[in-house]
């Protein structure tokens, strides 16, 4: 029996340096994050967090480990949705594997338990934007419109 | 983009993506029996899927899992959506999802 996961794999036309970039660096994060951004020393066992535009903590953790260029997991839990926050843990894994003018991105986002998860629910929603919209600053210079902020109620 | 909808066009194709859209991560012995069908039979359908990048497998251990890889089908839905219609297509999904939950 598997734990609720959510798997993302995506080929984007730009090198591992440019995406870990854009990857970690808040500036960058806040044009396709919908607006927020993450803050981290990125060094393992670092705290990690994200932080939406408006200075609310939408997101809390730790970097369970790191490899630069290459890969990174974090321990992951949602802060703003009680609901969500009551479940705890998420485990998130970003892998980069350049192939050829590509790099070959890829998002797990699971949970540390078995049956139904909330906040992979949620994750299911979210991640597809940004990653898309990640996809499309790197290889055109332009994030997609409407996600460097939340979307309006 | 062409295998992603050749991969899509077969009902037993999208019967596996269901199934994985359910409890992703399932071995190939889980998907056959699920399915009812040989491993020679899922295997294949597996192949083409992969091929489209519509599914990714990872070893865990022995095991090899299968997971659905949305990327595709939200890439293509991207090209003809605007950016203006995304937000609105997404409150009309919401809205249509909690009132057939309603209804149940």
């Amino acid at each position: 029996m598997s734990k609720p996961s959510f798997v993302y794999v995506t080929y984007i036309r730009t090198t591992a340096e440019k995406l870990w970039q854009a990857l970690v660096n808040p500036e960058a994060n806040r044009q396709y994050w919908f607006g927020a951004h993450q803050e981290s020393d990125w060094k393992k066992g670092a705290p990690w967090k994200i932080v939406f535009a408006d200075g609310r903590i939408a997101d809390t953790g730790e970097i369970v480990d790191i490899d630069p260029l290459r890969r990174i997991v974090i321990k992951w839990r949602n802060e703003i949705m009680p609901e969500l926050k009551a479940e705890g843990y998420t485990r998130c894994t970003i892998t980069l594997e350049p192939q050829g003018a590509l790099v070959k991105l890829t998002i797990m986002h699971e949970a540390e338990r078995e049956g139904r998860h909330k906040m992979i629910d949620a994750v299911q929603s979210g991640w597809p934007l940004i990653l898309a919209s990640l996809k499309s600053l790197l290889e055109t210079g332009q994030a997609l419109e409407g996600t460097d902020r939340l979307p309006e109620e | 983009m062409d295998a992603v909808f050749k991969a899509l066009a077969d009902p037993t194709r999208r019967q596996l993506l269901d199934n994985l859209h359910a409890r992703n991560g399932q071995t190939l012995g889980a998907l056959c029996e699920e399915m009812n069908m040989t491993r020679q039979a899922v295997s294949k359908h597996l192949a083409i899927l992969e091929e489209a990048n519509l599914v990714v497998t990872f070893r865990r251990g022995r095991e090899k899992e299968h997971y659905l890889n949305p990327a595709p089908i939200f890439e293509i839905a991207d090209r003809w959506i605007d950016k203006f219609e995304r937000g609105k297509l997404r409150a009309l999904t919401d809205l249509k999802k909690n009132l057939e939950r309603d209804e149940e």
